[in-house]
């Protein structure tokens, strides 16, 4: 099998996906058939820990695409990544059945709770997992096509598109935390049981949703590599370095943007609907604005416009964030504020670009 | 409860009466003590009929003890002693009692309840001896007092209280009161055999807020037998429903306003940093928790009173130090890349916040209100809350004040050069890098008086600034980068909007649709309400 040339000069992107590959298949091996006592042995916690990187990870993926590629800075992917966890979320929750503390055969509980007589009309085709799937990919992807329309055909962009992505996934949290909004407000989706007919705390099913995120995020990138490559990929970059002057040259700008930042949303919203299973709950805190700037900080400090550095800063920093909130937690916002200042200052181009630079100077 | 309003009556009753002692002391003869004495004795074995009766010949008598023996009666205390015989006023609880005797007003020491016999009242009764006592309260030489006995008769209208009324109102000077007897003359008429006084009575009373005076117009204009009163009332209750419906308005009209200025408060200082210098400051939340703080550590040492005209500088100072301090450590390096500008000064936010929570706890710590500031004024017809009233004309002040900074002072025209043209502005001399500093300061500093007037609203905690910042922002945005009037109306039209919504749709609600709103709105005016016209626009 031959790769396409575009994959082949991406050095940097056959490692990661090597590394996806080894511990896709590692993860497992590691968590099911090393005995418990044995050093190597990975816990189911761990496990689960890793698959939320993972899913961080695509979700950064995604604010890659639209910011390193394409210059715009969403601070609202957070809301994409929260609407795709809730509609797999639904899903679970409709799983549940007669197994609530209410048993009953439709509501959910909070809707039992709440006194509600039926099913608002939106939850339906949700007991089904292909439309839920679906739904995962459509809900977030038509939010950000139709916001994304008609925010880049009038042409806001910068600053001002950042505040009001923010403005949107703020928004939608305090719809979310509405109680008559019938997504349990609060306390959010939470206590499922299992999905496909597998239960979710089942080792078994832990590691397939792992492996599921693994190979989710080795699409992502390929896709989003391969866009990339293309003349379209071209297009990107030339908007993000000159708006005006692609529009001058012909090109449909607010199209191109519409198109890549709706295919971002939904890579974001699958990332959702992967972490909800892992995590167990989703809820309205998802969409608070802080989590969409924390998925930008990954993405500087990995180094934008790379992609494979998106997953790295990922990756690191939660890794950091898991570490410092357990060891000192009074350290860690700190820490991550002092990281956003130190990288805008000190690296530009983020850890990647560092790696980059060294190599060159050697060269 | 009707036993504490009762007593509330007695109370003032009571003052009225010492008042109405003086007042008949001075004005009439006093009756005889002997012919109070008699038509007290038939008290005791006199029916409710017969108690009516005397009670209306108690008033004519003219006595000086006259009232304080009805209230002692009403409030069920006027007791028929069996040894000596004679009437007498209690007080107290238990067995033993104080009593006085009703007529002199002499103490007599305790008396075992044993002895006494209560002179029973019934509410009848008892509405009767207010009504009766009002007409005593009506001579009174205080305008307090009679405002008081009208205001009682309003309460407790009877047609026959209304004969010492009429007669007040031929000499009474004081105008307020004047047109409160008019009403209560008018409320007694409404309940005249004559349909033409009924009516007109009704016609006076229309637009009166109070509630005893829509009552009786409410039933009337259902009930009355005569069409054309019935008519005459259901007018009169239009205009007052009509008035109270401005009054609801004006009242969401003040609400709009007051949040309006705190949106401006908030926003304010962002349309200095955002707006003139096109800087993002993600931390000027937290900028506004520090003048929160500075207020909080104020109050631990100057009394509460005293510390608000002390924290507004000092929290100006804080704020603008650390404003500078960012400006100098970092986002000078950044000028010219906006997006990497908010995320280093969000970084900044998320330090000021967690430095917070380690040094003064994570905790909510509770600034307290002045004195001056607590309270309610009636503003007209309009009961408002002091504290927003202040914070209103706060607000006003510190758009005057900044206004002036910017249009009339050396450091102004500076940055307003800065800000239009920087290569310019340099080349004449201007020390651009200390104006981006300066003008940095003082948004920051206006953010940290800001501060201070949410101390007063808000919890004062460290995600005090969080909860501020994406609604400032929108305010800069809507109203106009780069200025301050649309940073003024923005803030004033979104506040007023907000509470406008708010009864229709709830206050979450209401602030997701304005949101959604001003999302729409930028999507049709990316330049906001009041665009930036020539070539300031194009930077």
């Amino acid at each position: 099998m031959r790769l396409p040339p575009w994959l082949l000069s991406d050095r940097a992107g056959l490692v990661l996906l090597a590394v996806l590959a080894l511990i896709g298949v590692g993860v497992p091996i590691l968590n099911l058939w090393v005995p418990p006592d044995h050093p190597l042995h990975l816990t189911a916690y761990t496990v689960t820990l890793l698959g939320k990187y993972l899913c961080y990870a695509l979700l950064a993926v995604a604010v890659d695409l639209v910011w390193g590629y394409m210059g715009i800075l969403s601070l609202g992917h957070a809301a994409f990544f929260g609407l795709g966890g809730y509609c797999f979320g639904m899903y679970l929750m409709r799983q549940i059945g007669t197994r609530g503390v209410y048993g009953d055969p439709m509501l959910p509980d909070f809707m039992v709770f709440l006194n509600w007589q039926e099913l608002p009309w939106y939850w339906h085709g949700f007991d089904l997992f292909w439309f839920a799937a679906l739904m995962v990919l459509v809900v977030p992807g038509l939010l950000a096509f139709v916001f994304g329309w008609f925010a880049f055909r009038s042409r806001v962009s910068g600053v001002y598109l950042s505040i009001i992505t923010q403005a949107l996934t703020y928004a939608l949290m305090l719809a979310f935390f509405r109680n008559e909004m019938g997504f349990g407000g609060n306390n959010g989706l939470t206590d499922f049981k299992d999905a496909l007919g597998f239960p979710l705390h089942a080792d078994g099913t832990r590691i397939v949703l792992f492996a599921l995120s693994a190979l989710a995020l080795a699409g992502g990138y390929l896709a989003c590599r391969w866009l990339v490559s293309t003349r379209m990929g071209r297009v990107l970059v030339a908007i993000r370095d000159s708006e005006d002057r692609a529009r001058f040259l012909g090109y449909r700008v607010e199209r191109v943007k519409a198109l890549v930042f709706t295919f971002s949303a939904m890579l974001a919203g699958v990332a959702g609907a992967l972490y909800v299973p892992q995590v167990g709950i989703i809820n309205p805190g998802e969409f608070a604005p802080l989590n969409s700037i924390e998925a930008v900080i990954w993405v500087a400090v990995g180094g934008r416009g790379t992609l494979v550095g998106a997953v790295v800063g990922a990756v690191l920093v939660n890794y950091a964030k898991s570490w410092l909130t357990g060891a000192l937690p009074e350290v860690w916002l700190f820490a991550l504020g002092g990281l956003f200042v130190a990288v805008t200052l000190l690296l530009p181009h983020g850890l990647i670009g560092l790696l980059r630079r060294r190599r060159e100077a050697t060269a | 409860m009707p036993s504490r309003t009762l007593i509330r009556a007695g109370f003032l009753t009571l003052a009225l009466a010492l008042l109405a002692l003086f007042g008949a002391s001075l004005a009439r003869a006093a009756a005889d003590d002997e012919e109070v004495r008699a038509t007290l004795a038939q008290l005791r074995d006199a029916d409710f009929d017969g108690k009516t009766e005397l009670i209306e010949k108690l008033v004519t008598l003219d006595h000086s003890r006259v009232a304080a023996i009805l209230q002692a009666l009403s409030d069920s205390r006027l007791y028929f002693q069996e040894d000596p015989e004679r009437i007498v006023i209690g007080s107290g609880d238990g067995a033993e009692i104080a009593i006085e005797d009703a007529v002199s007003g002499e103490t007599l020491g305790q008396a075992g309840k044993r002895g006494l016999d209560r002179i029973t009242a019934n509410n009848r009764l008892r509405s009767l001896i207010e009504n009766r006592l009002a007409g005593l309260g009506l001579a009174s030489a205080d305008p307090q007092q009679r405002k008081a006995a009208v205001e009682a008769f309003l309460r407790n209208p009877d047609p026959a209280g209304a004969v010492p009324l009429r007669a007040r109102l031929e000499v009474e000077t004081d105008g307020g009161i004047k047109e409160l007897l008019a009403l209560a003359l008018a409320l007694a008429d409404l309940a005249s055999d004559d349909a033409t006084v009924r009516a007109k009575a009704a016609t006076a009373l229309g637009g009166q807020m109070q509630t005893e005076i829509r009552g009786p117009l409410t039933r009337m204009a259902a009930e009355d037998s005569d069409p054309a009163a019935r008519e005459a009332a259901r007018i009169a209750l239009t205009r007052t429903e009509f008035r109270l419906q401005m009054l609801g308005w004006a009242e969401t009209l003040f609400f709009g306003l007051s949040l309006g200025s705190v949106l401006i408060l908030a926003a304010i200082g962002l349309a200095v940093t955002f707006g003139v210098m096109g800087v993002i400051n993600m931390a000027h939340g937290e900028l506004m928790m520090l003048g929160a703080y500075t207020t909080w550590l104020v109050q631990q040492w100057l009394p509460v009173n005293w510390s608000l005209p002390v924290a507004v500088p000092l929290a100006f100072l804080v704020a603008a130090l650390v404003g500078i301090a960012i400006e100098r450590g970092i986002i000078r390096f950044l000028y010219g890349r906006p997006l990497e500008t908010l995320l280093a000064t969000f970084g900044v936010s998320l330090i000021l916040q967690q430095a917070v929570r380690s040094i003064f706890s994570p905790l909510n710590r509770s600034v307290a209100t002045p004195d001056w500031m607590s309270g309610t004024i009636l503003l007209g017809p309009l009961e408002v809350t002091l504290n927003r009233l202040v914070i209103v004309g706060f607000c006003i002040a510190v758009f005057a004040v900044l206004w002036l900074a910017l249009q009339r002072t050396r450091l102004g025209l500076e940055v307003r050069a800065v800000a239009q043209n920087r290569a310019m502005a340099r080349a004449m001399g201007v020390r651009s890098a200390r104006v981006d500093a300066l003008t940095f300061g003082l948004g920051s500093g206006i953010a940290g008086v800001a501060g201070v007037a949410l101390s007063q609203l808000t919890n004062v905690g460290p995600n005090l600034g969080q909860s501020y910042i994406v609604d400032s922002f929108m305010v800069v945005v809507f109203g106009g980068v780069g200025n301050l009037w649309g940073t003024l109306v923005a803030g004033l039209s979104l506040g007023v909007a907000n509470k406008l919504l708010e009864p229709w749709s709830g206050a979450v609600l209401a602030k997701i649709l304005v949101l959604v709103f001003l999302i729409l709105f930028i999507q049709k005016r990316p330049r906001g309400l009041f665009p930036q016209r020539g070539r300031a626009a194009e930077v």
